[in-house]
């Protein structure tokens, strides 16, 4: 039984010279008390996906296909006030990227908190709502006195305890968190992601969580999607997808995460860059960088199959048919 | 035993803190940032020479210091045996020519309104290194081929925004390049750039180092990155060191806590692997008012009582090359 279902999501990005493709054709479920690791590198349409499961898109973005299944309805195909009413934040929620600037920085904490209470639920008295916010600071370990500070006066960490709390303040099923740890030190670092992992387990909060870094996600999921060009290249079990990637681009992905204790090795690098999601290329879109790439990789783009149990791969190398 | 390429002893930058005007005329203490407050090593030559620590523990200054773009409140600074630290700006010129720096962010640090080609000659004409119009061409085309900008004549007339993060890094390397420098600050290369293209980079110091005996003092955040790279690592918190050596050394056998609580916090890409531990709690504290004694103390899971909080500790030698400050081990010798 899935929290959240997606199915066949497609978000173009309207510009001058045509279409985006930022998202194109993603296919995912999310149990409660599970996470999954979106992965991949800037621009391959991790952040788009977060912003359309809340439809939250830039003004120019436009889920042009799909369906997003959350509670009996379809989020694609709901009207600004069912949003509000039943979705955002009621039922998922974003923490965003870049903790330092998501905060307002001439109001108090506390009436940011109120605020995102107050719009969601308008029957939730103000004191009602202070109340909650200082049961939700204390839940991700601040001291509910610092309710009445400013943004400026909070640490890093603080900062992105406090987005977490926000985000937190309506009860929601699913909480997405995008880059939750970049720019943080090492060591508040690992403090967010104890904390992400401990309200996942409390709260039984499905977590979507986004990084460019394997081993963040290595972390904190059960389950990960490795994305590259607006698709998923490989995605399943965490342990099956880690200990046995078989996309290259995967493989390439993780031979440039070396680990700490790991044997010292010359790091690998993936050569080239991302492709352009204005013009696509035809077939597979890692055919360029890939040292794999045959002739059909140029021609015909592969579909996502089951190799094993959980474990599902696109790429040629591994389609048997 | 070879003389290190560079020596640095006790350096010292303390930045004041502006006061109001009538705290100023009041008077009472005048407030110093320590950002950096004592630190010693030295850097051989092909070496790469790594300096972590978290945000504020003053490893960028350092950086800065060592090439004098900023000026040290104390301390001394000597390039193959010289004492470069009160050299005059006109003076140090020759020395700016053999040491050089590639910044942390590479849309930053590169010109919009130049040409690759200008940005990677600029240096050339600030130091009048070449005769003719023609070598400076040449040495540019050299350093970008050196980065594998190829074929150079390609990227000469580009700018900037037309190439890709990567490539905008590689770009700042050929500059510091272009030069033949022998020791190049690395300050957070690749910190920006996205993990499929920051082995490029790193790869690239490396072959520097080996090919051209460029010594790399790399400063990172990332004990991974510095453990695959570095040759010896030292451990800054709140403008000091807290331990150095051999980076295999301090990797598989971290004595000092802090060292021993970031490298528990160090996330492995492996799912079977033990999860991070958050050993210490809270964050760095301010460099204003830094604890007393050890500046660890107030987070130190490895406390042992009143001397941590009295007595500085002093960097003591404990194994070949290793140093460490801390009491428990300070206590031994």
């Amino acid at each position: 039984m899935f929290t959240l279902k997606v199915e066949d999501l497609r978000t173009y990005y309207k510009i001058q010279r045509g279409y985006v493709k930022a998202v194109d054709g993603v296919s995912f479920g999310i149990e409660k008390g599970q996470a999954l690791g979106l992965v991949g590198e800037s621009g391959c349409g991790k952040t788009t996906i977060a912003t359309s499961l809340l439809r939250v898109l830039a003004s120019n973005g436009i889920i042009v296909s799909g369906r997003i299944l959350f509670r009996d309805l379809d989020v694609v195909k709901l009207t600004e006030s069912e949003l509000k009413e039943e979705v955002r934040w009621k039922g998922i929620s974003l923490v965003f990227q870049g903790a330092m600037n998501a905060m307002n920085p001439v109001l108090k904490v506390s009436d940011q908190i109120v605020e995102a209470i107050q719009l969601h639920e308008p029957n939730v008295e103000k004191q009602e709502a202070l109340e909650r916010a200082g049961k939700l600071f204390q839940l991700v370990g601040i001291d509910p006195s610092r309710l009445e500070h400013y943004a400026f006066e909070f640490s890093g960490g603080m900062r992105q305890r406090a987005m977490i709390a926000m985000a937190l303040s309506c009860n929601p099923e699913v909480m997405i968190a995008d880059e939750p740890s970049t720019a943080l030190d090492v060591i508040v670092q690992a403090q967010v992601l104890q904390l992400l992992r401990q309200l996942k387990e409390r709260l039984s909060l499905s977590l979507i969580i986004i990084s460019h870094d394997l081993s963040i996600i290595a972390e904190t999921c059960e389950k990960t999607a490795v994305m590259y060009g607006g698709k998923f290249a490989e995605t399943g079990d965490i342990y099956a997808v880690f200990k046995n990637p078989l996309h290259p681009y995967t493989q390439g992905l993780l031979g440039a995460f070396p680990g700490v204790k790991a044997q010292k090795t010359r790091l690998i690098s993936i050569p080239g860059s991302p492709p352009d999601l204005l013009k696509a290329p035809v077939g597979c879109k890692f055919a360029e960088r890939c040292k794999f790439a045959m002739p059909i990789c140029r021609e015909i783009d592969p579909d996502l199959i089951e190799v094993e149990k959980d474990h599902y791969v696109a790429c040629h190398l591994h389609n048997k048919k | 035993m070879e003389e290190p390429l560079l020596k640095i002893n006790e350096l010292k930058k303390w930045f004041p803190v502006r006061t109001g005007f009538v705290k100023s005329m009041v008077g009472g203490e005048k407030l110093f940032v320590k950002a950096v407050d004592g630190v010693s090593f030295d850097i051989n030559t092909r070496e790469i020479y790594g300096l972590a620590g978290e945000s504020g523990s003053g490893k960028t200054t350092t950086g800065r210091l060592i090439l004098k773009l900023i000026e040290p409140t104390a301390g001394k600074i000597l390039y193959k045996g010289k004492d470069i630290t009160k050299l005059k700006p006109k003076d140090f010129k020759p020395y700016r020519r053999k040491m050089q720096i590639i910044f942390q962010d590479p849309y930053e640090s590169l010109n919009p309104r130049m040409t690759i080609g200008s940005i990677v000659s600029e240096p050339l004409h600030v130091q009048k290194a070449c005769k003719s119009e023609r070598e400076v061409q040449e040495r540019v085309a050299q350093a970008l081929d050196e980065v594998q900008l190829t074929p150079p004549e390609e990227f000469i007339s580009r700018f900037p925004h037309e190439v890709s993060g990567g490539q905008r890094q590689r770009i700042a390397v050929a500059r510091a390049l272009v030069l033949k420098p022998d020791f190049i600050v690395a300050d957070e290369p690749v910190s920006m750039l996205d993990v499929s293209i920051r082995a490029e980079v790193l790869n690239l110091m490396v072959d520097l180092m080996e090919k051209h005996d460029v010594a790399f003092l790399y400063v990172t955040h990332d004990l991974a990155l510095a453990r695959h790279l570095c040759n010896r690592l030292a451990v800054m918190y709140l403008g000091k060191i807290m331990e150095r050596g051999y980076t295999e050394d301090i990797i598989y056998e971290p004595l000092h806590p802090y060292t021993k609580a970031l490298m528990a916090a160090v996330p492995v890409p492996d799912p079977e692997s033990k999860r991070a531990q958050v050993v210490i709690k809270g964050e760095i504290p301010s460099p204003i008012n830094p604890p007393s004694g050890c500046r660890f103390h107030t987070r130190c899971p490895q406390y042992i009582g009143d001397i941590c909080r009295m007595t500085e500790p002093k960097l003591a030698h404990v194994g070949k090359d290793r140093y460490v400050a801390c009491h428990l081990y300070s206590e031994k010798t």
